[in-house]
């Protein structure tokens, strides 16, 4: 049997490069919370199915649970630790506590990522392109409403 | 074992040629790993660097779709919404954004599920596909290609570098729809895709359709050339028998065979509806499933 083969590469999280030595099929999800450490993103169905583990790769929302860690090299990953600045939080993450958009919070940082992308992108989105943007990512708490509303609270300013 | 990102097309061959395996997105390579599907293979070359397998070009009376070209990309392409709607309809059904991000053509349509979704258009629109080894390249059709549920006809060291889909004409028009239980992250239950060409009175110059998720690979609709001269209810109602006559569907955790007979006829004629009225020159918005409430609810 062949033994795993360990790849060193840079990984560049948040602006900062991690060099990790990881086995060739390690997901990127797996190497940001256990190597890295950062642990805001996480690992829900492990099946490109619920957008937990969405990170930004290049600005543009990717599942890093299907996503091989020796893929990213050389591309920049922002987690959900990077988008606050510096102690504050980002407006949407105000907005979302506000709204009551957060409620177990395993969905959240996630939806974060796919939200932040999609304002970049288009900073007005109707309500339905607010939609399409998190139909990514699944929340089981709070029946989306609320994190619509923040995610529309957020695009007017607020 | 070994892992290696290609720098040019000619690296990515020569490494397939010693038996390395290509991953672009990964989704379904990653994916199909841990549901013990295929183990990861042992050599891995990464090819989503190829920016030249990245573009979409018009060379002479045909499109050439590099392989890397996302499903975010088709789905906005104006061109390609434009000439090849049915191909657009479905790569904005596929997933969700990010599946959308990574997913490219290349791999949907090498992946070869039964249930993919851009495979029916692309076959109604005459898709080729090009493989690249050492060797050389060649181009065969999509109906060589797919031997059944995730097998095709291209060798181990074959890349898919391109789809190749010729021009179509003037009054004609694709559309691809699909039955769905929820709107994003879906697998079509079955769909239909039609591409049709209108005489210049409206009636129907000539039809393909194709079907998803109903047989071991996408299935082209056999003897739609009696549809021909047909115009409005009586085309959709004649392809919906046809279809449900000659879908071979199985029954699973999404739907019973039964049910998906029965759909795949409602598909076609409602695909067939939304490719005539494209064709006479109405725009509908893609993805038709959305556009004219097809499918899931909200």
């Amino acid at each position: 049997m062949n033994v795993p083969l360990k790849v060193s590469v840079d990984l560049t999280v948040n602006g900062v490069d991690y060099p990790v030595t990881i086995d060739q099929g390690r997901n990127l999800v797996s190497v940001i919370r256990g190597e890295i450490g950062l642990t805001g993103t996480k690992e829900g169905c492990d099946d490109c199915e619920c957008g937990a583990c969405m990170v930004l790769l290049d600005g543009r929302p990717v599942n890093s649970c299907s996503y091989l860690a020796v893929q990213a090299q050389g591309r920049l990953i922002t987690t959900v630790e990077g988008v606050m600045d510096g102690d504050d939080l980002h407006p949407l993450q105000r907005n979302l506590l506000e709204s009551g958009g957060v409620q177990c919070g395993f969905c959240t940082p996630g939806m974060i990522m796919s939200a932040t992308a999609l304002l970049a992108r288009n900073p007005h989105p109707t309500e339905e392109e607010i939609r399409i943007g998190l139909s990514g990512n699944l929340c089981r708490c709070t029946g989306y409403a609320k994190i619509v509303a923040a995610v529309q609270a957020t695009a007017a300013g607020s | 074992m070994s892992f290696a990102i290609a720098t040019s097309l000619a690296d990515a061959i020569a490494l397939m040629a010693e038996g390395a395996r290509p991953v672009a997105g990964g989704s379904d390579l990653v994916v199909g790993a841990r549901h013990g599907k295929a183990p990861l293979p042992d050599a891995i070359v990464a090819i989503d660097r190829l920016d030249e397998l990245a573009e979409i070009t018009v060379e002479g009376p045909t499109l050439r779709i590099g392989a890397l070209v996302t499903h975010a990309t088709l789905m906005a392409h104006p061109l390609i919404g434009n000439d090849y709607s049915g191909v657009a309809d479905a790569s904005a059904l596929v997933g969700s954004p990010s599946t959308r991000n990574v997913g490219t053509i290349g791999g949907n349509v090498m992946n070869a599920s039964p249930a993919m979704d851009t495979g029916a258009p692309l076959l109604v629109l005459g898709a080729t596909v090009e493989l690249t080894s050492i060797r050389g390249i060649r181009e065969i059709s999509l109906d060589a290609l797919w031997t059944g549920p995730g097998r095709t006809s291209a060798l181990h060291d074959e890349l898919c570098t391109a789809l190749i889909l010729p021009t179509p004409s003037a009054r004609s028009g694709s559309a691809y729809v699909r039955l769905e239980y929820r709107r994003a992250m879906e697998i079509a239950v079955v769909g239909a895709a039609a591409m049709v060409h209108l005489d210049a009175d409206g009636t129907i110059a000539s039809v393909a359709v194709a079907l998803t998720a109903v047989a071991p690979t996408i299935i082209m609709v056999d003897a739609v050339h009696a549809l021909a001269g047909l115009a409005g209810p009586a085309a959709g109602i004649a392809i919906a028998e046809v279809a449900s006559k000659q879908a071979a569907p199985i029954s699973d955790v999404r739907a019973s065979d039964n049910y998906r007979r029965h759909c795949v006829g409602v598909m076609a004629r409602r695909a067939l509806e939304a490719a005539v009225r494209r064709a006479s020159g109405e725009s509908i918005a893609i993805p038709v499933n959305r556009a004219l409430g097809i499918g899931a609810a909200r």
